[in-house]
């Protein structure tokens, strides 16, 4: 059985993502997001993984949702309110949602799924340390290289070249 | 645990079919990035519940990968958008069709 805190974040979370996607301003529509990104950080909370809640807050809540607030502020006003859509592929969207969850939906609670309970005691982070650096710590490396090659690489995409060094007034 | 497996399993299955919803009706670009971070928010639920009711330490740790991943993702492709309403002065994707300079 599920306790309310389990159901009024389940609510929160979802809610909140139907809102990110139908509010009618982008600036709304990012803050809905950073609620369903915390929404989710709290099912991982939940889920007795304290160190990933933590890095989720920091990572998405943190950086990514200020990151997508900037942008949309740099859009002009009128593309922030802007919401051009078929009807007819909003409903067929709308079809293809409902298929989805309730297709899935039946698949996962026929399944065995349903009888999976643990009073195992939960994992230590102790443990996600030691395998960080252990057993995958090339991938970590990589992990490195390829957050320092995303951010040169955003860097060398945002930079604007028609304006030169000359041409500044300041 | 009062919650079971099951019950994570299907917000994440919600989460992902209102992510789907997302990429196929908006034609914004910079929604479409918000589905795309649903989806893979929907993925890393699912990583982080089956860790925890296995129990091991290894979905904690790819969950930890995926939003790095996420991430860096998330970065190139608004730095995209911006150059290509630098370009086109609109960020509909049907006007993205041609991406040429």
């Amino acid at each position: 059985m599920v306790d309310s805190i389990f159901l009024s974040l389940s609510v929160l979370t979802i809610g909140s993502a139907i809102a990110a996607l139908e509010i009618r301003s982008l600036i709304y529509g990012s803050i809905a997001l950073m609620i369903t990104l915390s929404g989710i950080a709290g099912f991982f909370l939940l889920l007795d993984a304290p160190f990933v809640a933590m890095f989720q807050l920091s990572v998405y809540v943190g950086s990514i949702a200020v990151l997508i607030l900037f942008t949309v502020m740099l859009v002009r006003r009128e593309l922030i309110f802007n919401k051009i859509e078929d009807p007819r592929r909003r409903y067929a969207g709308i079809g293809l949602m409902l298929i989805i969850m309730l297709g899935i939906g039946t698949i996962i609670i026929g399944s065995g799924l349903k009888s999976v309970e643990t009073d195992a005691p939960s994992v230590d982070y102790k443990k996600i340390g030691e395998d960080f650096l252990t057993y995958y710590s090339p991938a970590l490396i990589v992990m490195a290289l390829i957050l320092t090659s995303s951010v040169i690489g955003a860097l060398a995409l945002a930079r604007r070249e028609d304006v030169t060094s000359d041409q500044r007034t300041d | 645990m009062t919650n079971g497996l099951i019950d994570f399993v299907l917000v994440s299955v919600a989460l992902l079919a209102i992510g789907i919803y997302g990429l196929s009706v908006k034609r914004n670009a910079i929604r479409m990035l918000f589905a795309v971070e649903m989806i893979v928010n929907s993925a890393n639920l699912n990583l982080v519940a089956f860790a925890r009711f296995i129990p091991n330490s290894q979905g904690q740790t790819l969950a930890l990968f995926s939003i790095a991943v996420a991430a860096s993702e998330v970065a190139v492709g608004l730095a995209l958008v911006i150059v290509a309403y630098r370009m086109y002065k609109n960020i509909d994707i049907a006007d993205f069709r041609s991406l040429k300079g």
